[in-house]
């Protein structure tokens, strides 16, 4: 999903580090997801976020389809690094160490 | 507001047994996120769970949720973290996050469907005329009463009327 179409409150780009494409699929109120983009955030790594619960329509259902093929329970934060490796939950060490930290 | 409603979770939380997370912050942050889903769907849908904007296909999911329990034994505390075990308070086991106990939804639209056969299937067995009423069970802490209609409030942990099963 491109993030530039999306209104900045859905979603977003952050820019910083190039350590590969990086995006993070959230939920606004999820206190977990928040915390996966804040370490995101002050790693200053390049990154982009998807609040799905933002979402409407082809665009909600489109987003699920994309965490579901990673992460077939559908649950946030879904972190999917160059669209190969997904990491489910707030996993600070994981995230860290995918990301070369 | 916030503060508020917060204050008034933790006393009947506290009261029923149950513990809020001891992260003021973290909770009322939690809080935030249940006030914005009553705006946006009507109810109290999980904040850190993708809601389905209808109530019948959320039920599982309206805070506190069926899943509560089972993770607060499991991993001492709820998905989202809102609900901790003694462990946790006591000081003896850490909160993080856990894995997701909820089954996919082509999973729980099937076990929707099944459970519907099996409560019109109970209204119709003999066995339960032999029951001088029929048992309610909450399907958030348990609960059971023996009564003509589940009661409008679980008493043990407030759940409404509509997160009771036909238990037998």
């Amino acid at each position: 999903m491109d993030v530039s179409t999306l209104d900045k409150e859905k979603g977003n780009h952050i820019s910083g580090i190039d350590r590969g494409k990086v995006v993070m699929y959230g939920l606004s109120t999820c206190v977990w997801c928040n915390k996966t983009k804040k370490l995101l955030t002050d790693l200053g790594v390049d990154f982009d976020f998807i609040y799905v619960d933002k979402l409407e329509g082809e665009e909600e259902n489109q987003a699920v389809d994309e965490v579901r093929r990673f992460n077939p329970s559908t649950s946030f934060p879904t972190t999917v690094i160059n669209g190969e490796k997904a990491i489910v939950g707030f996993k600070e060490r994981e995230i860290r160490e995918a990301l070369g930290f | 507001m916030v503060d508020k409603v917060y204050r008034r979770l933790n006393d009947q939380v506290e009261k029923s047994g149950y513990h809020l997370n001891p992260d003021v912050e973290f909770t009322k942050d939690l809080v935030r996120g249940l006030l914005a889903n009553e705006q946006r769907y009507g109810y109290w849908s999980c904040p850190c769970r993708l809601s389905a904007n209808n109530l019948e296909e959320d039920l599982d999911i309206v805070c506190p949720c069926y899943y509560r329990d089972p993770d607060l034994n499991d991993y001492g505390a709820c998905y989202c973290a809102l609900y901790v075990s003694d462990e946790v308070i006591r000081g003896e086991r850490r909160v993080e996050s856990i894995p997701e106990r909820r089954p996919p939804k082509a999973q729980r639209d099937a076990e929707r469907a099944e459970e519907k056969k099996r409560a019109e299937m109970m209204e119709s067995m003999e066995f339960t005329e032999k029951l001088s009423k029929p048992v309610w069970r909450c399907k958030v802490c348990g609960y059971l009463c023996a009564m003509d209609e589940p009661p409008g409030v679980c008493p043990i942990c407030k759940a409404r009327k509509e997160r009771f099963e036909h238990f037998m």
